[in-house]
């Protein structure tokens, strides 16, 4: 029931966001990591990362916790160094100074990251407000209500991030990521800690994205079944190192020994569902 | 061996907190170019000092105003100079009380208050989600408190001084042992406390607002954790800035003086 309303809102939201539609102009970029590698001290965590995405795709990167799926994000956005290799958005070094600010790259963080100082349309407001994107304050609250329109989340604007629940967070950060115009969404864990309901919500509110803004977008997630439903290609990532690259159904099919391991049901269920009985 | 090594890592890591509190404060100064652009988020910094301090700064300089009279002035009594208890209150208060109180009831109150907010903003990730929105955290969260406690700390040290000369006017008064009127109490002040004296502490003042914004945000960005973290940077905070206060009102002290200033 939860996921058709919110479904309704976002449907509605398509017809409602023009003034946000104006001002989503981005064009999709492409994204190219070239060997790259990381240590934290002992722990080797990148071992010579090779991927390519095109421009205007989803990607979703598979793996098991502790993976370094994040980290792998966190180097792509720039929040990390790598030891070695490189990482190019439509040709351009992330790490060159001269390409810094180059391109509009949002985040959405495992934990949302919210300001918890500020309300809901605040924390979407200020993007814009710090970059003096526009001088009329009517034009960015249009914005604001237009973007959480288009997360389903139309009366929320001004509440608190710490009256809202885990997957309302995520939405929210979502519309704070979409009103940055950006070129290349980078979504952390997004449904890490959801229910199946809500997980199938951000999953439609991801792939809605795309009607909106002409972007790619990077996924990393634990969560098969989210990660087949909402990407073009997946990745998989294991030991450091991405070990199978294809579209779900190629993965799903994949011979790979690590990879079938992974999204392979890891619990048989016995007959009667009395799998705890020889527990106690 | 190891202790050496430890010894060597203590001062390796001294100096790099050193240099990074140094690059912090430049880099809040070169920010301070877009205060205009900031303002209200320095004026509300202001109105969170004055909110957290302007009422117990009121009340702890009244009772230093008191004691120092109280203290001071039978001992005067006895020489028959009591009614020099207004310069002693007034120069005790301008050159020293005032400004060393007043930060650290900031220090206490304000400071800690920034490092808890920062700390917990660093712990989850809202300084990343600064950065990847391409907004520079110096910019929007220290250099606002820095302006802020930079201007603020004087106006407060002003407040609990004319305070704390009330609180000796009044205990110089009351007591029995000194009783001396209002009246002359104010004029010995007035004789005896001149300009340059209230300026010594409002310099002093605003350099601990200085090592008060930065110490503390410094300590906030540099916080990695969880929740038990964040207490202990604040924790950290306080009492970096209360040693650092009191190291650097020597010294200002001793410049001041070298200068003829003092």
């Amino acid at each position: 029931m939860t996921r058709k309303i919110n479904m309704q809102k976002t449907v509605e939201a398509n017809s409602k966001g023009d003034i946000l539609h104006q001002y989503l102009e981005a064009s999709a970029v492409g994204v190219r990591i070239i060997g790259l590698d990381k240590s934290f001290g002992e722990n080797h965590v990148l071992k010579g990362i090779d991927l390519e995405i095109k421009p205007g795709e989803t990607v979703v990167i598979l793996g098991t916790s502790g993976a370094g799926k994040s980290v792998l994000l966190r180097h792509i956005v720039g929040l990390e160094k790598p030891d070695s290799g490189a990482i190019l958005i439509d040709g351009a070094n992330v790490l060159d100074p001269e390409s810094e600010g180059r391109h509009r790259i949002a985040m959405v963080f495992q934990s949302s990251a919210l300001f918890n100082s500020l309300s809901v349309g605040e924390n979407i407001a200020l993007y814009l407000r710090e970059h003096r994107v526009f001088r009329e304050e009517e034009k960015i609250r249009r914005i604001v209500g237009d973007s959480l329109s288009i997360v389903g989340l139309d009366d929320k604007g001004n509440i608190m991030p710490n009256e809202l629940s885990g997957g309302m967070k995520r939405r929210v950060a979502i519309a704070r990521a979409l009103v940055m115009n950006p070129e290349l969404i980078l979504f952390d864990e997004p449904t890490s800690g959801l229910d199946p309901i809500m997980t199938r919500t951000i999953g439609e509110v991801i792939l809605n994205l795309r009607k909106h803004v002409e972007v790619t977008q990077v996924v990393v997630t634990h969560d098969i079944d989210f990660a087949f439903y909402i990407a073009d290609r997946v990745a998989v990532l294991s030991g450091g190192k991405i070990i199978e690259v294809g579209t779900p159904e190629q993965i799903r099919r994949s011979n790979d020994a690590s990879v079938r391991e992974f999204i392979t049901p890891q619990f048989e269920l016995k007959e009667g569902g009395k799998n705890h009985e020889n527990r106690v | 061996m190891m202790g050496e090594v430890l010894k060597l890592n203590s001062v390796i890591s001294l100096f790099q907190t050193t240099g990074e509190i140094l690059r912090l404060l430049g880099e809040s100064v070169y920010w301070c170019r877009t205060f205009f652009d900031n303002r209200d988020k320095v004026y509300r910094q202001m109105l969170e000092i004055g909110n957290h301090t302007l009422p117990v700064g009121a009340l702890i300089s009244l009772f230093i105003g008191g004691v120092l009279a109280l203290q001071s002035g039978p001992a005067l009594a006895q020489f028959g100079v009591e009614e020099n208890i207004g310069g002693i209150v007034g120069l005790s208060m301008v050159k020293e009380l005032g400004p060393v109180m007043a930060a650290i009831l900031v220090a206490g109150r304000v400071g800690s208050a920034m490092t808890a907010e920062i700390a917990s903003m660093s712990v989850y990730e809202e300084i990343d989600a600064l950065k990847t929105m391409d907004i520079n955290p110096v910019r929007y969260l220290v250099m606002p408190r820095f302006i802020a406690s930079l201007f603020a700390l004087p106006i407060l040290v002003v407040y609990m001084d004319i305070i704390g000369w009330f609180g000796g006017a009044l205990v110089s008064f009351a007591n029995p042992d000194i009783h001396i009127s209002f009246n002359v109490y104010f004029r010995n002040l007035s004789e005896l406390v001149e300009f340059s004296d209230i300026l010594n502490g409002l310099v002093k003042a605003m350099v601990f607002g200085i090592i008060i914004s930065i110490v503390c945000c410094y300590v906030g960005l540099k916080t990695k954790g969880g929740p038990r973290e964040i207490g202990t940077s604040v924790t950290k905070a306080v009492v970096l800035s209360f040693i650092l206060i009191l190291i650097f009102d020597y010294y200002i002290t001793r410049v001041l003086i070298f200068l003829g200033l003092d």
